[in-house]
């Protein structure tokens, strides 16, 4: 019993930001809201601070009904993905205002934000102006003010995005520890995969205002429940093509065929949608069984230690992504190999079929 | 060519200051020397004009009254127009944008058409003659302005930053005056200046809804101008002082009014 969504719908005018959803979110650890831009994480985010009420449905914290409590009341926090801090007021100030809102005596005030500005390395400039900070220093001091006050829940709306990588990847190791015993519930959006997953904790996937997949984030992972949930966690996109199953063989196309392996045993004579992440993908013969396919390179982009493919076969576009440089030239004929242990099997409807 | 590069704005600053200069120049001469002939600086260099004007009540209070109902007109005209912009900026409500624009259509008609309606207006509740009557009056144009450019700087203040200030624990009217006005304070400088410059500038009006007690000076100035003959020299002083109060707010607004113009709204 932490956060709990009874039947929360959110409309703006004509527009349904939140469709009925109904969810039960762990106290513990990072709770992860992936999904892309208008997948409804900011509303979500906005309900669950009190910032917004929804049209209809109940919001639970900690076995109390909050639906109508003012944000005010609400003893959260919460980091924007745009740097805002105050910017008529010092570092100091930004830091210290919702102790001051709070009424706590000027010593307490001091030696807290004393000791969260040593934490996230502030202190050199508490007394300078947010907007002298360098962005990363900015949203340190956004942090800094969110974790000052004890509060119940820490809402976090992207709060990497508007960063270059490398301060980034910075901060994204620094957070964890930053939120270990401190007896609150964190929530935190993001539309990236690779964060979510090096984030751990639970995962709410979101697709369109709608919940798609709710439990742990290497789980959500790995056994995506739908094609929806697949395709919000995936980073190349996840590949999705329609495949048969007929008299113990798995045919992708005329001539791409294999006889189905231990795990695959399951599936009824019919047709299903197969998804294989891109990285299952690859130009090099992977261990295991596998099946090759020859694809027309559509696009190719290098990253130094990965390569990434665009290619064509029966109208349909794949992505191969592989450690090393693989240069294909665009237009070539390339083998792509499938690790076919790694195939995940939807029924048309997108559900995915289990053993 | 490089070589005449200093041609252009030298002419131009000339041209601009070329009034100016002129009317200073008048301030310092004798009526006599003024209607005697052309000269380019005061032959006989004199201050009685202005020894007049500060030492004539019927003069100096000309100043008193206008500074007091500029100065209560901007006071009102941007303390009604700071919740105003804010609802306009923040939220979305039935027929805003039409109730927006309509705002700027306030401007478009001149102030003449209103100078009936409000001298019988002001008359019948009796207000006619007090500094109030003018300073509302001329909140007929000044609020439409300063919504206006007041919903342009709260525009480029994101709303993430109330909502931050709602986490933090602010109510609202604290979040408003402790942390959203400074944040706003250079748009509510240039509102603040271009309300005090219009206001200072209209006559029509000023002239229409005052006889005696809330006289403007610039209605001082046409007076003179018509009982006691031509005192030139007198009017051109009472003009150079009527210069100074907008160059002084224009000096402490000076870093902001760029911001303003960029924004589109003055």
């Amino acid at each position: 019993m932490s956060l709990v969504l009874k039947n929360v719908v959110k409309k703006v005018g004509s527009e349904t930001h939140i469709y009925d959803m109904s969810v039960e979110l762990e106290d513990e650890g990072f709770n992860i809201l992936l999904g892309t831009t208008l997948s409804g994480k900011t509303s979500l985010i906005q309900l669950m601070a009190g910032l917004e009420k929804p049209t209809s449905g109940e919001i639970w914290f900690r076995g109390k009904n909050v639906t109508t409590v003012a944000v005010q009341k609400r003893n959260v926090s919460m980091v924007h993905q745009q740097f805002i801090n105050y910017p008529s007021w010092s570092v100091f100030e930004n830091i210290a205002s919702p102790l001051k809102v709070a009424g706590l005596t000027r010593a307490t005030i001091d030696e807290r934000v004393g000791s969260i500005a040593e934490m996230l390395k502030l202190t050199p400039m508490l007394g300078r102006n947010p907007n002298e900070l360098s962005g990363g220093q900015q949203q340190r001091t956004a942090l800094a003010r969110a974790l000052v006050k004890d509060s119940d829940l820490i809402l976090l709306d992207e709060p990497l995005a508007n960063l270059d990588y490398k301060l980034r990847e910075e901060l994204r190791d620094e957070l964890p520890k930053l939120f270990t015993d401190r007896g609150c519930m964190v929530i935190y959006a993001t539309s990236e995969p690779e964060e979510a997953l090096s984030l751990g904790g639970h995962t709410v996937a979101l697709h369109e205002g709608q919940i798609v997949q709710y439990g742990n984030t290497s789980k959500v992972y790995r056994d995506p429940e739908n094609l929806r949930a697949g395709k919000v966690f995936s980073n190349p996109p996840i590949n999705i093509v329609p495949v048969s199953m007929r008299g113990g063989k798995i045919h992708l196309n005329d001539l791409v065929s294999w006889p189905a392996t231990e795990s695959q045993k399951h599936l009824d004579d019919g047709d299903y949608k197969m998804a294989v992440r891109a990285h299952h993908v690859t130009p090099v013969q992977p261990q295991g069984h596998s099946v090759n396919i020859q694809g027309r390179v559509l696009v190719t982009e290098l990253s130094g230690s990965e390569s990434v493919a665009h290619f064509e076969l029966d109208n349909q576009t794949w992505i191969s992504q592989s450690h090393g440089m693989h240069g294909n030239n665009v237009g070539d004929l390339a083998r792509f190999h499938i690790n076919i242990e790694h195939c995940l099997f939807f029924d048309p409807a997108g559900n995915r079929i289990t053993a | 060519m490089r070589k005449y590069k200093w041609l252009v704005p030298t002419l131009y600053i000339l041209f601009l200051m070329l009034p100016i200069y002129w009317l200073l120049n008048m301030s310092f001469k004798t009526t006599n020397e003024i209607l005697g002939g052309f000269t380019l600086w005061p032959q006989e260099f004199t201050l009685v004009n202005y020894i007049t004007i500060f030492s004539d009540p019927t003069w100096y209070i000309g100043y008193v009254n206008s500074i007091t109902y500029v100065v209560i007109n901007t006071v009102i005209s941007v303390s009604v127009a700071l919740p105003a912009a804010y609802a306009f900026s923040r939220y979305n409500f039935l027929g805003d944008k039409h109730l927006f624009f309509w705002l700027l259509t306030n401007r478009m008609a001149p102030p003449a058409v209103f100078a009936l309606p409000f001298f019988q207006l002001y008359s019948a509740v009796n207000l006619f003659d007090t500094h109030i009557a003018v300073a509302l009056a001329h909140g007929l144009f000044n609020i439409p302005l300063a919504v206006w450019i007041l919903e342009g700087f709260m525009s480029g203040i994101p709303k993430e930053l109330d909502e931050t200030a709602y986490v933090d624990g602010y109510s609202f009217p604290r979040f408003f005056i402790k942390i959203f006005i400074p944040t706003i304070a250079a748009g509510i400088g240039v509102a603040a200046f271009f309300c005090f410059m219009f206001s200072w500038v209209e006559l029509l009006l000023a002239k229409t809804l005052t006889s005696v007690a809330a006289k403007p000076i610039a209605a001082i100035m046409t007076r003179t101008a018509s009982t006691s003959g031509y005192e030139l020299g007198l009017l051109a002083a009472a003009g150079a002082l009527t210069i100074i109060p907008g160059a002084i707010v224009i000096y402490f607004v000076r870093n902001h009014i760029a911001k303003g113009f960029a924004l589109g709204r003055v």
